[in-house]
């Protein structure tokens, strides 16, 4: 019987999780593209904890392998897989009948979480399991924030009674910290109802994705990096300039114009120095089912055109800096030469 | 520090001893009865091993109906408790529609702002009209309001710091803002008695960790003497930074810090101060702005003031004050900020109003008002309770009261028999405290009436004749010392 735990902050739900189930000993295997909830959670469970490549089924197979071979005999050894449904970090979907398949063969359990994903895909919103048709017993822990699409604040852990009934007393964010106040509890409550009342949010949503993924197809020096099914649409710069510093300045840049002359408001990529995801930055988008479709295409064409004048133009920026330090060396090597010679 | 009697300490151990007993023996007879059944999750290891959960099948489950109560009202200083009944001895309970209409010693109401305020209340429907219940984004993203920026003056102002930044948690708050103040090659030395939250962010940070004794100024300065000159573990080189993390009354004890004199050992040997004021911060002091107004010190000495505004202000999240320069470090670089979901808007809003109803912004008096009766009310009430002899721990002007209980089976009984006389206390055990000192815990509100607190003396005497914690002896009545000074007259 499935039950729920209930947590006032989204990004506590992972790292109350986490630490509750994991012993001296067991073993953690992770995408490396997860957020930072999740690493902080795991960085305070100190257990072995192995990243595979971020969503990579081939990766995650090898690292199953290696551990399995190397700890045949340990009955009570917990093992772990930790994944999100949709990365908050590239806007990936984990196919999640391919980690169930791998967690059957190996006897791993699957700690999955499901904030961009909730109320998103499945045909009425019930997340990736839906999705890919996978039972939801099948997953042992999912953990998911409400501050996504259930529009509320906080997060919730659901599992299996005997699961749930251990974090009510090893949870830390439960038990030391305050309760969700009662009018976003409400909210949530209600939110729910309206998606199961109204399945053609989902449709007009999923309808919105794929009209800005045609708009966009074609943008010159940037990339889709996200799954075409994600309510994250993630742009790629396509030439990084090597320097995450420095791609971020030209996003920034970008985002700022496009919020001045065209009034579209988009991200980009923010890294804490505590954050030790190594995922490429890039745009995101975020499509909601309240976007119409002429925002869509003033948005895509926004984009295009500005991703046009600034990236596809050879950086003047670049070339004078450069070319200042050149006559600048030239300049001081022959004062120093002149100073010589008198 | 909670010096337990020789007796008791004998009676807890022996009754926990009798609870780990049977609850071992239950757990053979189920051991036997599983071998009989199958198990469809062959092959798996057990995501719960037998000793972790024991606590929690065999001590916890038999007394769960005292905690986790649902309630139906706004936490007043009446509240209206869920009844549950449960068919299955404690394991599973199941929510009735009738409820009871309790006395509340449980919530975090300092202020008395849990319920309908006439300022706060309309403003904060407003707010909800206008901005909605979430603003679906992180703080850097597309999550800051107007309201939120005022918020942050509006704090820094209160609290008496250059900046403030808040964030939607106040577990989180600490939890993310430790590792981006303090790495690997840093010393925290943190109070023995500190909130999870602090040995979380401690934990996270990855600097070496050392503790000293509850509240003993010379005990840190011994251990900071100790660190200094002993520098980094193995390589012995000077600590990068050193922080000492303090709290300003201590939830589970009551106890206010000892700010002036771990200030100035900290100022002697040029360490950090941070101080957590989650149940402090509106709750004493002349105008409520916590313990450094209590006890005097300059809030320029503290380099780091973190908050929560749960307990005083009614609302949800948390804050730390400092410099401009810390907090805007703190704005590039904290995961709360980046990364979580902002503080609701409306539940900012009622930050706002609170603070202004507290300095009396809203043309009233009622914010001096309030300030002067929670501490009224706390005072007389421990006053009180030490007279009927219970042992009450914290210092006067704490509104935050435990009273010990020690013995496992007394917590059950005294929850159970105070909800029968209509008045909700919290009570505590492990793992919140040490195992064998399970204490009540009382908080007094600025809305509780002079009448509310007799009628609570009252109960709380009869629960506590009938669970025999008064464990000093009661201080003799007025009226008797009377009569003794007619008859020598």
């Amino acid at each position: 019987m499935l039950r729920q735990l209930e947590l006032s902050c989204s990004v506590s739900t992972m790292f109350s999780t986490i630490p509750c189930f994991c012993k001296r000993g067991d073993i953690i295997v992770a995408d490396e593209g997860v957020h930072w909830g999740i690493q902080n959670g795991l960085q305070l469970s100190r257990r072995t904890i192995v990243y595979f490549k971020h969503n990579d089924m081939d990766s995650l197979r090898s690292t199953l392998e290696k551990i399995m071979t190397k700890n045949k005999r340990s009955k009570n050894l917990r093992r772990y897989i930790v994944a999100e449904a949709v990365y908050q970090n590239s806007g990936q979907i984990a196919p999640l009948d391919e980690i169930v398949k791998l967690k059957e063969k190996y006897r791993f359990r699957v700690i999955l979480d499901e904030s961009n994903s909730l109320g998103v895909l499945g045909r009425s919103g019930r997340g990736l399991s839906e999705h890919h048709g996978v039972p939801i017993e099948k997953i042992d822990v999912v953990t998911a924030a409400m501050g996504h699409a259930l529009a509320t604040e906080g997060g919730f852990c659901t599992g299996n009674a005997r699961i749930i009934d251990y974090q009510r007393l090893s949870s830390s964010g439960y038990v030391f910290s305050a309760s969700l106040p009662p009018y976003l509890a409400s909210a949530a409550i209600t939110a729910i109802d309206v998606i199961d009342q109204n399945p053609e949010l989902l449709v007009k949503m999923k309808q919105n994705i794929a009209l800005l993924w045609k708009g966009l197809s074609d943008i010159k020096g940037m990339s889709l990096a996200s799954n075409h099914e994600s309510p994250i649409v993630f742009l790629k710069l396509e030439k990084s300039s090597g320097s995450t510093k420095e791609d971020l300045l030209l996003l920034e840049k970008m985002a700022d114009r496009a919020l001045k002359e065209d009034s579209l408001l988009v991200v980009s990529s923010k890294k804490s120095f505590l954050d030790k995801c190594r995922l490429l930055v890039g745009i995101k988008l975020f499509v909601s089912a309240g976007h119409s479709d002429t925002d869509l295409i003033k948005a895509s064409e926004s984009l295009k055109r500005l991703a046009s004048e600034l990236l596809l133009s050879p950086n003047l920026f670049f070339l004078f800096i450069t070319s200042y330090v050149f006559f600048f060396n030239l300049l001081s090597y022959f004062i120093i030469l002149d100073d010589h010679v008198a | 520090m909670i010096t337990i009697p020789y007796l008791t300490a004998v009676s807890t151990y022996f009754s926990y001893g009798l609870l780990f007993a049977f609850g071992q023996l239950r757990d053979y007879s189920r051991l036997i009865f599983d071998w009989c059944s199958t198990n469809n999750l062959q092959g798996y290891a057990p995501i719960c091993l037998a000793h972790e959960d024991f606590y929690i099948r065999r001590l916890y489950h038999r007394i769960q109906d005292c905690f986790n109560r649902p309630i139906s009202s706004a936490p007043d200083s009446w509240v209206d408790v869920i009844e549950r009944y449960s068919n299955d001895n404690n394991k599973t309970l199941k929510r009735t529609t009738k409820s009871t209409r309790c006395l509340n010693l449980g919530s975090y109401n300092y202020l008395g702002f849990g319920s309908f305020d006439e300022y706060c209340t309309p403003r904060v429907i407003e707010s909800l009209k206008k901005f909605s219940a979430s603003t679906c984004s992180s703080r850097v993203d597309a999550g800051t309001t107007s309201v939120h920026a005022e918020l942050e003056e509006c704090v820094a102002k209160y609290v008496g710091k250059p900046a403030a930044i808040v964030t939607g948690m106040g577990f989180a708050t600490n939890s993310a803002i430790i590792p981006v103040l303090i790495g690997k090659g840093g010393l925290i030395i943190s109070d023995s008695l500190n909130h999870t939250s602090i040995v979380n962010g401690a934990r996270g940070s990855g600097a070496t960790i050392r503790v000293f004794q509850h509240n003993t100024p010379a005990h840190l300065e011994r251990v900071l003497k100790e660190q200094i000159a002993e520098g980094q573990p193995r390589t012995h080189r000077p600590w990068k930074k050193i922080i000492v993390v303090v709290e300003g009354i201590y939830s589970m004890e009551g106890e206010i810090c000892q700010l002036p004199e771990i200030v100035s050992v900290c100022k002697k040997y040029k360490a950090y101060v941070y101080l957590d004021e989650a149940h402090s911060i509106g709750a004493i002091g002349k105008t409520g702005r916590g313990v450094c107004e209590l006890l005097g010190v300059d809030t320029a000495d503290v380099d780091i003031m973190m908050g929560t505004f749960t307990k005083s202000f009614g609302s949800c999240g948390g804050y730390i004050a400092g410099s401009k320069e810390l907090i805007q470090y703190l704005k590039y670089h904290c995961p709360a900020h980046l990364y979580a979901t902002s503080i609701s808007t409306p539940s900012a809003q009622q930050i706002i109003s609170a603070i202004k109803v507290i300095l009396g912004e809203d043309g009233s008096n009622r914010g001096a008002q309030k300030l002067a009766r929670i501490r009224e009310n706390s005072n007389f009430f421990r006053a009180e309770l030490q007279k009927m002899g219970f042992e009450v721990l914290g210092d006067n002007d704490s509104p935050v009261m435990p009273i010990m209980l020690y013995n496992p089976a007394k917590i059950p009984a005294f929850s159970r028999e105070c909800l029968r006389e209509n008045v909700a206390v919290v009570v505590v055990g492990f793992p919140a405290t040490p195992l064998l000192l399970a204490r009540a815990r009382i908080c007094i509100s600025a809305s509780h009436s002079r009448e509310d607190l007799i009628k609570a003396l009252k109960v709380i005497s009869k629960a506590g004749d009938l669970t025999g914690i008064k464990y000093f002896p009661a201080a003799p009545k007025k009226q008797e010392e009377e009569k003794d000074r007619i008859k020598l007259d």
